[in-house]
């Protein structure tokens, strides 16, 4: 019994998501697979609210929301296997995908699908790769390890912190660590601008007067057994630091929110191409890989900053994969590529196959610097698809631009998402 | 009263302290850590050099040739990970051809097998990674790589089953000699014995004159690493060093026993024995310098930068006799190559010793150690059997390095166990991975609190303890 018509790798808000897409579609022969003891992944340790207003027209916590998916998976009656996890992926002669789990049910044991969604998430930087020069003290944590012990084990990390990086998580950690009686002096950010939602800028640093210090960076730690300090200097245009304006902190705790990365170890030894913008999996509107029957959606594909954005995704990935289990999986048609033009970093899809497009088709990407006052463009050569104003674009918030299917009908073979100028 | 005591458990003093357990003394090793292998041994280049670098001669030499046969065949009696893999000393400039010619002639002096000298050509076409600019190459085929944290545990657990004692989170702090006894004083009380050595690292000089009037001096040289994740290992596959200089073996870039890619150390002086903070200047060095060796060294995968001190001493040589106090015996100046040279001073100390009190050797020695389980070492039936044992190995806490549940415990619950993240992480690499503990942190600290009884809050990274966790299980 241990083959599937859909395996999806993770029970987090995008597994979910996508396993209750494809059961509505009509697949019951399917499996969740996560490897913590429950059902939610990040969001268990997200107790702050602000998830759902999309999904649900409310506001909840990361708990609530995840408790919400939760509930429908066991009321649709949807397999799973907790503290479960992939050890590899890979595609069998006959083009069934062979998943290798362990479990202490199981043991190691391989498991066969005809489809698989990835939604794996996505880890937390470390500082082993910032190359932050300095000791190696007790009291560095990245912010979402920091959230996880603070609030789902209870430990009192430190009473004076310093954030680096200004992510979502350490915006929102600065401000839990300052209810939990701490002193957050200052939130540094190497790039001139923040790579955490307005909001949450508002919300958690400016309303408890936390400052926020733009193009500045940790340049040497201090404590040999347990921290001390921290140097943080300005840094020029180039993200290097200026000698002479290093000033110091004193702190026991140094968090860190200096970026996610898709968690693909597995999906690349599944023989899946890596697109090194996103580092997730190159997809096409069906969110599928360039391995057949191999989809992926939610973080490991690339990172979000919404939740409801991550759910929205994934039940398309749902839905796709259940359409290529009970279609057989033909995949023909004219496929165009989706360039990323001027201020655009990465678009997903980064192809549309024209003949599988379904009604709307979602352009998801991130702009590479601020914009103010811009025209998001879409083009074929000469041909203007797509015009949409924008007072501001940053980084940090994902652009979703969705194209109906008759617009694409036409193109020969490539389109461009660019950002341009507005003239005055 | 013990027999002997042994000051400081890395390498040297474990591989020193099982040589003796080998005869019917009384031993004890103390360490002011609370774990084996904290200093020195931790952060080297963890290489097991094949010797032909050393003075003719020279302790360093005899040691370095003895020490890195014996480690090759203690890896598999103690069961620590360790790979012939060769390594190369790369030439620049045609000029130089003749310094590797130098080196090959010290291979034969010192009695290294398997060196010679090869082109560019040659050497690129072994190691297609390297540089265009190397014009010739020493070739060592029995240079190796070794686990340095396995092999000090392997010393340490082996000592330690037959009849060792040891005292972590014990520092010492004064030494005075009464008749023929000494009186060791330690932050957890006094010790006596009758021979003491000091094998105390860069502190050897402290703990020497805290006896001795005579001078000794150790400097700490600072030399910084970069690791890369195991996806840069297989850029080389043997350790390439550079024409050495006064100031060290250059910076040589290598895959670790565990797959991984590591450029380092540099070479700096400094005064504070507890410097191990790695600099920007210092770091910028590992990049520039390794890649004139290897090119498109991936140094944007880079999982973490450490540092270690080097013991130097003022001789020149390893500084390994009895002092002119009798019956202390330093252990001294064990700059590189120390790690390669270990097992062997060993021995060589117990050859003093034998000529200070009569060695007889003990008739039920245990020669083997078995080390953890490494569960993806295993087969697959050993897997899943081991599973049905004990179902904690079937739950996996680091994801990175696939470390399951039931190593973690092992680690813990074994004799001379972790009581430290750090120590959790040098038996299992738990948090060794890409995301250097961000996801199984949490549960590896839930775990060792629950063995120490402890709070979450009270785990340590590293460091000692002020009473010992472990008297508990005595």
């Amino acid at each position: 019994m241990n083959k599937y018509d859909l395996i999806v790798i993770g029970g987090g808000p995008a597994g979910m998501a996508a396993a209750l897409a494809a059961k509505k579609a009509g697949i019951d022969d399917l499996l969740i697979i996560e490897r913590d003891n429950v059902f939610g992944g990040i969001l268990n340790q997200c107790i702050h609210n602000g998830f759902g207003l999309h999904t649900f027209k409310e506001e909840l916590t990361g708990p609530e929301y995840a408790e919400r998916y939760a509930d429908m998976v066991i009321q649709q009656n949807i397999p799973f296997e907790l503290e479960t996890m992939v050890l590899s992926l890979e595609t069998t002669t006959d083009a069934m995908k062979a998943v290798t789990v362990i479990s202490s049910k199981r043991g190691v044991q391989t498991l066969y699908a005809k489809a698989v969604i990835l939604a794996m998430g996505c880890r937390e930087r470390p500082r082993g790769a910032l190359n932050i020069p300095g000791f190696r003290p007790q009291g560095v944590y990245t912010a979402g390890t920091a959230q996880k012990l603070v609030n789902l084990q209870g430990v009192k990390i430190g009473k004076q912190v310093v954030i680096l990086g200004s992510g979502d998580i350490g915006l929102i950690m600065a401000r839990r660590m300052t209810l939990e009686g701490a002193k957050v002096s200052a939130v540094a950010e190497l790039m001139p601008y923040s790579s955490g939602l307005k909001r949450n800028i508002v919300q958690c640093l400016d309303d408890y007067g936390i400052p926020l210090l733009l193009s500045h960076t940790v340049v040497d730690i201090k404590g040999k057994e347990k921290l001390e300090g921290v140097y943080i200097a300005k840094v020029d245009e180039k993200c290097q630091p200026i000698p002479g304006t290093e000033v110091y902190y004193p702190c026991d705790t140094l968090l860190l929110s200096c970026g996610l990365i898709p968690e693909n170890e597995l999906t690349v030894g599944a023989g899946v191409m890596i697109d090194p913008r996103t580092n997730g999996a190159y997809v096409n509107e069906s969110l599928q890989t360039n391995v057949n029957g191999v989809f992926a959606c939610g973080n490991v594909l690339h990172v979000h900053d919404l939740v409801d954005f991550v759910s929205e995704e994934s039940q398309r990935a749902g839905e796709n994969a259940a359409r290529f289990i009970l279609n057989g999986g033909s995949e023909s048609g004219k496929t165009i590529e989706v360039k990323a033009g001027n201020g655009v970093r990465y678009t997903v899809p980064c192809r549309i196959n024209i003949d599988n497009a379904p009604e709307l088709t979602h352009i998801r990407f991130r702009v590479t610097g601020v914009y103010k006052n811009v025209s998001i463009i879409l083009k074929s050569g000469d041909t203007e698809l797509m015009r949409k104003r924008s007072q501001i674009l940053v980084p940090s918030e994902m652009v979703d631009l969705i194209i109906q299917k008759n617009k694409l009908s036409d193109i020969d073979d490539t389109i461009e998402v660019f950002v341009e100028e507005v003239q005055k | 009263m013990y027999d002997i005591l042994v000051i400081g458990a890395g390498a040297v003093g474990c591989a020193v302290a099982r040589e003796l357990s080998k005869y019917k003394l009384s031993v004890c090793v103390v360490e002011k850590e609370s774990d084996v292998c904290e200093g020195t041994s931790k952060a080297n280049s963890a290489i097991v050099h094949a010797g032909f670098d050393a003075k003719p001669g020279t302790l360093k030499a005899e040691l370095n040739v003895r020490g890195s046969k014996m480690i090759k065949e203690l890896s598999s009696k103690l069961d620590f990970a360790y790979k012939q893999n060769g390594a190369m000393v790369l030439c620049f400039d045609e000029a130089d051809v003749g310094k590797l010619e130098e080196l090959k002639q010290r291979a034969v002096i010192n009695g290294v097998d398997g060196v010679s000298v090869i082109s560019g050509e040659e050497a690129r076409k072994l190691e297609p990674s390297l540089s265009d600019n190397v014009k010739a190459a020493l070739w060592a085929q029995t240079s190796a790589i070794v686990c340095p944290f396995e092999m000090t545990l392997a010393f340490a657990e082996n000592a330690f089953a037959n009849g060792a004692e040891f005292r972590l989170s014990t520092k010492v702090t004064g030494i005075s000699k009464n008749g023929d006894t000494f009186n060791v004083k330690t932050d957890k009380g006094n010790i006596q014995c009758k021979i003491v050595v000091n094998a105390a690292g860069v502190f050897a000089d402290e703990v020497h004159s805290m006896i001795s009037s005579q001078p000794m001096k150790i400097v700490p040289r600072r030399g910084e690493y970069m690791l890369m994740d195991k996806a840069a290992g297989g850029l080389i596959s043997r350790t390439i060093f550079q024409l050495p200089t006064k100031m060290g073996k250059g910076i040589l870039v290598t895959p670790t026993v565990h797959g991984n890619l590591l450029a380092g150390p540099t070479a700096e002086d400094l005064d504070d024995k507890q410097d191990v903070s790695t600099t920007k200047h210092g770091l910028d060095e590992v990049k520039a310098k390794g890649s004139l060796s290897v090119k498109n060294i991936p140094f944007n995968k880079v999982i973490t930068g450490f540092s270690g001190l080097r013991a130097v001493g003022d001789t020149g040589d390893f500084i390994i006799e009895q002092s002119d106090i009798k019956g202390f015996i330093d252990v001294a100046g064990i700059e590189s190559p120390g790690l390669s040279s270990a097992p062997a001073i060993g021995e060589y100390v117990c050859k003093i010793i034998s000529g200070i009190i009569e060695l007889v050797q003990k008739d039920n020695f245990i020669d083997t150690r078995k080390g953890l389980v490494h569960f993806f070492d295993l087969s697959n039936d050993q897997q899943n059997e081991l599973i049905s044992k004990d179902p904690s190995y079937g739950r996996i806490v680091c994801r990175c390095e696939y470390v399951t549940e039931g190593e973690i415990l092992d680690a813990i619950n074994r004799p001379l166990g972790a009581t430290t993240l750090d120590g959790v992480k040098r038996r299992t690499r738990a948090g060794m991975g890409r995301c250097q503990a961000g996801f199984c942190l949490p549960t590896t600290m839930a775990l060792i609190a629950s063995k120490l009884g402890i709070s979450l809050a009270d785990v340590k990274k590293t460091g000692a303890f002020d009473t010992d966790r472990r008297q508990d299980d005595e």
